[in-house]
């Protein structure tokens, strides 16, 4: 998931040395797998929730690689993120399956309703494999269908307290 | 004694609510199995129930509705649908590679077997590895993931690569909007494509393969690695496949949300763990691929065809199809469409059986505009096309391409001009920023159609978007800049109105800036 213009995007505080055992221990156990860089910094962001400048030089000096290597691949992917997920996550396609049903209206209308909100983050994809049932998008990470605005609405209701 | 209820677990079932109402099932008291997708997307959750008749469907279930549809309530109403295998949107298809979708439960291997599965690894065992190449060159199997290239060819180039190690790598960063068979294969039989890998393989004497699985597919992702657990379980995986010796180790590496991933080169460098930037070719990935060494690089239809090749033999594969477009493709009918999902046909079918009869128009009920077929780099064709066959050369004939088989349809409210201008933003926004047609050229294609839209000196910024769409076809690395002007040529060619151009001439274009406006110097800037 990418982030635009209204998500919310703090700067992450200094990592700390209990984070950067973790991440050494991370990229020691799988630097035997080929090509372990990608492994590498999914299992970061799936244990740390995103990818801390600090970690980049633990996982280079784990693998030999530059700083600017690992930096490089961080930096290509929009998995990667480099800063704190907020709270709740909304990622909408708008991909053109999508859009042949009205998703820039619901993408819109989120991004409107959480603009400049800490706690919800909108974020947009191209295309989750849902194209029959358009607009898809995830929330928290579980793939709805037919996501008009007044459905995203009902179904994140509760987190407008 | 208990009913059986089959709830499908695949992902766009599970968008619509397939797991609650498998929840609601299970408390109560009913033995619930969950199967893939039969593919009719648009009556999803779609359950069905066992009976001496066979398994009886019923769509768009709710959970508060499972006490009732166990009583019989729904019997008779146009939400059963009768007996599933005997439904005509199924019947008038012709599913090999989707065979067992949506019939069995994804990760039991006893029923893959029961349903004919590795017959075809089990033949080709038997066989040397040239003799499964020649089967497979017979059959006419090309690429399924948009190339069209031969898979025989392919296979035999890396077959003959003298080297100590080569892989099998699957190729399913399936980004392309509209596009979906690969995850709904993954999900709903994973062991058709673990076959296809094991026989290519076992074919060209690879030792390793990857599948290369987007990460937004979190659910095949889960499913092919408990497949490929079980396959190891039963020696269908590892170090002597079925008993012959033959080691093959296979695993999933995900994606991480680059849509360039899906070109091959591109796939090759991010499983080395690179930025997944495009390479030049030569070398090919058949004598240079994974880490420099021979490399089968096939799409998910391609590998899982595979199966069925070699079972049944390569000629009886060939003669499905027509013309050089052999076989079945998989069909994806999806954006604004009524019935949208899986159709698996004979190469030949028409644009207009496989919108309007299968996908019975669109969803909101007004005329088609257009559809787009092949992902977010084919071309936008008008319902004055849809006589044209499924087939790559007639395809190509026709300034199209047929892709990975989706179509995304799309009703009258459609902006052709803003999807034109779309292409060229997903375009700079995806590329990999090696070659400067793709790299450059998708910006300044968005800020040329902008002016175009806007009718500043439109007629001069035509011209410059011609020969800007012919740099980036010609000049582009990868398809991604080449095949980004298909669309954007397609669009304006067909609905030239949504550009503010008028459809026979450009007499009628009032809003257009003069013609001494226009600036001398080769360039179009206002």
């Amino acid at each position: 998931m990418r982030q635009r213009g209204p998500s919310p995007a703090p700067a992450p505080a200094p990592a700390d040395p209990e984070r950067a055992a973790s991440v050494r221990s991370i990229a020691e156990e799988l630097s035997g797998v080929r090509g372990p860089l990608l492994p590498i910094l999914h299992e970061v962001v799936e244990t740390h929730g995103f990818v801390h400048d600090d970690d980049v030089p633990v996982i280079a000096e784990v693998l030999n690689l530059s700083r600017a290597d690992v930096l490089g691949v961080v930096s290509f992917y929009h998995d990667f993120r480099r800063t704190p997920p907020a709270a709740h996550r909304v990622a909408l396609c708008r991909a053109e399956a999508c859009q042949a049903r009205g998703a820039e209206a619901t993408y819109a209308s989120a991004a409107d309703r959480w603009a400049g909100s800490t706690e919800v983050e909108v974020g947009e994809v191209f295309c989750l494999g849902n194209c029959a049932l358009g607009p898809s998008g995830t929330l928290d990470g579980t793939l709805h269908a037919r996501l008009t605005p007044d459905r995203l609405d009902a179904l994140t209701e509760e987190w407008a307290r | 004694m208990s009913p059986v209820v089959w709830v499908p677990c695949d992902a766009a079932a599970r968008s619509v609510g397939a797991d609650a109402v498998a929840d609601a099932f299970a408390a109560a008291g009913v033995t619930v199995r969950r199967n893939g997708s039969r593919g009719m997307l648009w009556l999803e959750p779609m359950v069905e129930v066992e009976t001496e008749r066979g398994r009886v469907g019923y769509a768009n279930v709710e959970p508060s509705e499972v006490d009732a549809l166990l009583a019989g309530a729904l019997d008779g109403t146009d939400r059963c649908l009768g007996v599933v295998d005997e439904h005509p949107w199924l019947t008038r298809q012709h599913r090999v590679s989707f065979a067992r979708v949506g019939v069995t439960e994804p990760t039991d291997i006893a029923a893959y077997r029961a349903h004919g599965g590795l017959a075809g690894l089990e033949r080709a065992l038997t066989l040397t590895g040239e003799q499964v190449v020649a089967e497979v060159t017979e059959s006419g199997l090309r690429g399924r993931g948009g190339a069209g290239f031969p898979a025989g060819i392919k296979w035999d180039t890396v077959r003959k690569a003298a080297a100590d190690l080569k892989f099998v790598c699957c190729n399913a960063d399936e980004g392309d909007s509209g596009t979906f068979a690969d995850r709904m294969l993954i999900e709903g039989d994973p062991f058709t494509l673990i076959e296809g890998m094991t026989i290519a393989a076992v074919a060209v004497g690879a030792t390793e393969g990857f599948v290369y699985l987007r990460s937004e597919y979190p659910h095949a992702i889960r499913t092919l690695r408990r497949a490929i657990d079980i396959a190891y379980a039963h020696g269908v995986l590892g170090g002597s496949v079925l008993g012959s010796g033959h080691r093959f180790d296979l695993d999933v590496r995900v994606g991480a949300g680059a849509y360039i991933c899906g070109e091959e080169t591109s796939m090759l460098d991010s499983l080395e763990g690179k930025r997944g930037e495009v390479r030049a070719k030569p070398p090919i990935p058949a004598l240079q691929g994974l880490f420099g060494q021979p490399t089968v690089v096939n799409n998910v239809l391609t590998l899982s065809a595979v199966p069925m090749v070699l079972a049944d033999g390569g000629a009886a594969y060939a003669a499905l199809g027509t013309g050089k477009s052999r076989g079945t493709q998989v069909f994806q009918l999806g954006g604004n469409v009524a019935r949208g999902g899986v159709v698996e046909a004979d190469f030949g079918i028409s644009l207009r059986e496989l919108v309007e009869e299968y996908g019975g128009g669109t969803a909101s009920g007004r005329p088609v505009k257009a559809v787009q077929v092949g992902g977010p780099l084919g071309a936008y064709l008008p319902p004055a096309k849809f006589d044209l066959p499924m087939d790559y050369e007639a395809f190509a004939a026709a300034d199209a391409m047929v892709g990975h088989g989706g179509i995304v349809v799309f009703d009258d409210s459609m902006d052709a001009g803003a999807m034109a201008r779309f292409a060229m933003e997903f375009c700079a926004k995806e590329s990999c920023g090696k070659c400067t047609p793709c790299r450059v050229g998708s910006t300044r294609g968005v800020e040329v159609i902008d002016r175009i839209r806007a009718g500043t000196q439109r007629e001069a910024n035509l011209v410059l978007l011609d020969d800007l769409c012919t740099t980036m076809t010609k000049g582009s690395l990868c398809a991604m800049g080449g095949l980004t002007p298909m669309p954007v040529r397609s669009a304006l060619e067909h609905f030239p109105e949504d550009f503010g151009v008028a459809p026979a001439t450009a007499d009628a274009v009032t809003d257009d800036m003069p013609e001494s406006a226009t600036s001398t110097d080769g360039g179009a800037r206002p």
